[in-house]
């Protein structure tokens, strides 16, 4: 940054709120409306499960392929690590920035234990012989469960990518949205895992 | 070896018909002459740095038009191949097949890659202009959208010529478009295509929304913006409300063909029915989304041209809301014969014939601003007047086909085909012309030729009643949509003679208005707009210079009254903003350019075209290079500058032909 606009930035930090909006908060904003055309993603996938549930076409249904005890440890997990996440937040308000990078990787930790937990569960269904061409049925429960799993993965790699960047740029209105951001994300993904621990696995089962 | 090459390009290469050869010939053509041309007059880091890699939403806007135009031209030559194929009983001009692919693409070209983007580029060209804001709220994810429209059309249109195109019709039923019916690529085409064109879309409608709730001068209330932005403000609800569901649905059609999945299949437990519901779930608000921004074109050219504020300008706002939540509520009128049973298609009849409300409410508005207005008709106010009696029309021929026992006749007829024309080139097209003829002094700093545009007009519009009005009458007589052929004892010639007839008009009226445009070009400099407001507008757009210099306005504008800048044209206070003293001049922020959604775009048109051909070696790297550019996008925090006060002296000071003190 040459020390012209270096000037240009604090002047404009200096008037930051008037003359036009805050860039951050914009940013955060756009990203509440970005989560609800997920939940509408999620949405039509859930409609998609639930009207093709009973279609087994002769085929494993869900009392068959669900072991419940293991699903209850991923939510577990996955309950946790939102919790940590909010941790994470708390820490950067204080303004800690180790405590923060910490709370991150447990909570990057957990989320990649409840991937691996899920990769688990899917190979051994598919090892069975319950792929997903093998029935309707099967076809929305890998969809619904594996579009959750992409999204946690997909947050994983951010959440790393923003671990770098803490640690090298420490906190500052940019970083700080950033991670406003992630955890906005990670509350979503474990309401939404909640609903599919309900429709598809509680209810599958009983 | 020499063999096996051979035997991989003649399943590779589309061939046999002449056609192809023809647009292979000519492609490869039009690609030599362009890079022949951009290196001989060393044009490439220019195109680099002032367009490709451009965020400004102008030159965004201009480049999604052109496209448009690129794109209505495929379409238009599409339509005239069918038209040609219908005009004489018995011509086999087009092989079944071949008929069949040339209305899928021609469906999917005029909705999502010509009118999609001919919207887009009005959105961006315009609605920061007129909110008074610098830019868009995600200036480099509004690029980004850009790319990813592009990439996703260019996909679609490579099926011409590499691999086959779709033929299941614009919406792809299903069982038709699953693999065991229809085994080529060209549906995966049709996939990937509106896939990954499909994400720009929802981006931008995230974009908008956010930029126009955010970012509008201070002083702008949502009451007193102007309807053009409350327009795209209704319609990117709808687009983000229903592209998530077209994104899902797509996705779900990929995983039948790619993964063997059951969700439409016949066999395995899948359901058909369920892919109806669902692509109806985002099609039929998807015609909303595109007709409403006409709406809003439409109100600011009528009061424009009147010269009086818009008759009932709050009716207009909640009308437009309320089309906008009502188009989610209706999409099971496209099947009504397909067995939902008496009480759902009531509810669904019902529910139809309630958006003729809003919608009349809106007319009449038009209508009675203009009553006793001081109207002069240049070639905005034409269009805005002849798209009136075609959407009556329209309007009213889609009250009957919402009529459930009625359109058990009507059903797949040409009279739908002539009910959805009427409406879609009558409201949309026309509505879109109508806002390009407005705002091209803004774009360009130059207006167009009054009286080749009026040619353009009058052939537009004959053509399209020689037209269309048959094919209402051809519909009541029985002929069906989709048909390639019929024999001369029907009797349905004469009427598709004149049909064809009209056809050809409307691509003479094509012609015409590209003419207009390079005349234009040509002697632009008899045409300046040197005062920046040619129309004598209303509204905040018009107080800035032709063109608008990259960051709009020097001084934000302070916003008092709807209508803001008629007013203030009244007390006549303007004057004073248009002489910006130095002292109210900041440095302006604003964002650099960026190749990283050219380079994203690109990437995903990689794996796109992998994914058609079950290509993993290209899929892979394609998905890897997404992921990277949106690292490295994530890792880059030097993305914005600052316009120093002097050079902003120097901008506005060429572009108002005064020096500022
Ligand atoms: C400008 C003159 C146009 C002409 C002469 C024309 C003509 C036609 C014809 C002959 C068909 C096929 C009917 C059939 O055999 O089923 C058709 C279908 C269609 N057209 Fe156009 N069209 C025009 C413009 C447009 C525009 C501007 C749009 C949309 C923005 C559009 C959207 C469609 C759609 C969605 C279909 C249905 C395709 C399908 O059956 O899957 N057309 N048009
Ligand atoms: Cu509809």
């Amino acid at each position: 940054m040459n020390p012209s606009s270096l000037k240009a930035k604090q002047l404009h930090q200096t008037d930051s709120g008037h003359s036009h909006p805050d860039m951050e908060e914009m940013r955060t904003f756009g990203f509440w409306i970005y989560l609800m055309t997920d939940i509408m993603i999620f949405g039509t996938f859930f409609a998609t499960y639930i009207v093709l549930r009973h279609n087994t076409n002769g085929g494993p249904g869900p009392a068959d392929l669900f072991d419940l005890n293991g699903v209850i440890l991923s939510t577990f997990l996955l309950l946790t690590s939102s919790y940590t996440c909010g941790l994470a937040v708390l820490a950067m308000n204080k303004g800690k920035k180790q405590a923060l990078i910490g709370w991150l990787a447990v909570t990057a930790i957990l989320g990649a234990i409840f991937i691996g937990l899920e990769i688990n569960e899917f190979a051994h269904m598919v090892h069975e012989g319950a792929t997903i061409s093998r029935s309707a049925f099967l076809s929305a429960f890998y969809t619904l469960v594996g579009t959750h799993g992409l999204h946690v993965t997909i947050g994983l790699v951010w959440m790393i990518a923003l671990m770098i960047q803490l640690s090298s740029k420490g906190i500052t209105p940019v970083t700080k949205r950033k991670v406003n951001v992630i955890s906005l994300f990670w509350h979503f993904l474990d309401v939404v895992w909640i609903f599919v621990f309900t429709v598809v696995y509680l209810m599958g089962v009983n | 070896m020499f063999d096996q090459i051979k035997e991989f390009a003649s399943g590779f290469f589309v061939t046999g018909d002449p056609l192809i050869y023809g647009a292979d010939v000519s492609i490869l053509l039009v690609t030599a002459a362009i890079i022949f041309t951009l290196t001989y007059f060393k044009k490439w880091r220019w195109l680099w740095r002032e367009w490709l890699t451009s965020v400004d939403h102008k030159k965004i806007g201009i480049m999604y038009i052109l496209a448009a135009f690129l794109m209505m031209f495929r379409g238009g030559v599409d339509a005239l191949l069918m038209r040609a194929q219908l005009a004489i009983p018995g011509a086999d001009f087009l092989q079944p097949d071949h008929y069949n692919e040339v209305f899928t693409t021609h469906g999917v070209i005029m909705i999502l890659f010509m009118a999609m983007p001919f919207m887009f580029g009005l959105f961006n060209i315009i609605v920061p202009l007129q909110i008074g804001a610098r830019d868009v709220a995600y200036p480099i994810l509004n690029s980004l959208s850009f790319w990813l429209f592009f990439a996703g059309a260019m996909l679609f249109n490579l099926s011409f010529v590499i691999g086959g195109s779709p033929d299941a019709g614009w919406l792809a039923y299903p069982p038709y478009s699953e693999l065991m019916y229809n085994p080529g690529v060209g549906q995966d085409f049709y996939i990937w295509g509106i896939q990954i064109s499909g994400i720009g879309s929802l981006m931008t409608g995230i974009n908008f929304l956010v930029t126009i709730l955010k970012m509008r001068a201070p002083g702008m209330k949502l009451m007193k913006m102007p309807l053009f932005p409350w327009s795209v403000l209704s319609s990117c609800i709808a687009i983000i409300f229903s592209f998530p569901i077209l994104t899902a649905t797509l996705a779900l059609l990929f995983l039948d063909r790619y993964a063997g999945a059951h969700f439409f299949t016949l066999d395995g437990g899948g359901n058909p029915m369920m892919y109806i519901n669902l692509i109806w779930m985002w099609g039929h608000p998807e015609v909303y989304i595109i007709v409403l921004p006409a709406f809003g074109i439409f109100s600011e050219i009528v009061s424009t041209f009147s010269r009086k504020k818009l008759f009932g300008y709050q009716s207009m706002v909640y009308a437009m809301i309320i089309i906008s939540v009502l188009s989610f509520l209706v999409w099971a009128h496209h099947f009504f014969t397909m067995g939902s049973g008496a009480g759902v298609n009531t509810f669904f009849a019902l529910s139809t014939m309630l958006i003729a409300i809003p919608t009349g409410v809106k007319v009449f508005n038009w209508l009675f601003t203009m009553f006793r207005g001081r109207i002069t008709v240049k070639t905005p106010m034409l269009w805005t007047i002849g798209f009136i009696p075609c959407f009556i029309v329209g309007g009213l021929t889609g009250v009957l086909l919402s009529v459930a026992p009625a359109d058990f006749q009507f059903h797949n007829s040409y009279f739908l085909i002539a009910h959805f024309h009427q409406v879609i080139i009558g409201g949309v097209i026309f509505g879109y012309f109508a806002g390009l003829y407005y705002w091209w002094p803004k774009m360009f700093g130059f207006t167009l030729n009054e009286h080749i545009g009026k040619w353009a007009f009058w052939f537009w519009n004959i053509g399209f009643y020689a037209c269309f009005m048959p094919q209402y009458v051809l519909g009541l007589m029985g002929m069906t949509r989709r048909v390639v052929s019929y024999g001369w004892d029907k009797g349905w010639w004469p009427l598709n003679f004149v049909s064809t007839i009209g056809a050809a008009l409307m691509g003479i009226a094509f012609v015409l208005q590209v003419w207009q445009i390079i005349h234009g070009v040509k002697h632009y400099r008899k045409n300046l707009d040197t005062t920046g407001d040619p129309w004598d507008g209303r509204t905040l757009e018009w107080s800035i210079p032709s063109p608008a210099p990259h960051y709009n306005f020097a001084v934000l504008p302070q916003v008092e009254e709807l209508d803001d800048w008629w007013e203030k044209k009244q007390r006549g206070v303007h004057k004073q903003l248009n002489n910006i003293a130095e002292e109210k001049l900041e440095p302006i922020h604003m964002p650099k350019n960026s190749g990283m959604p050219i380079i994203m775009a690109g990437c995903w048109f990689l794996a796109g075209f992998g994914f058609v051909f079950h290509w993993l070696w290209l899929t892979i790297p394609g998905l890897a290079g997404v992921a990277i550019c949106m690292l490295a996008h994530s890792f880059n925090y030097d993305t914005d500058y600052y316009i120093p006060v002097k050079e902003i002296k120097e901008t506005e000071a060429a572009l108002r032909k005064v020096t500022i003190s």
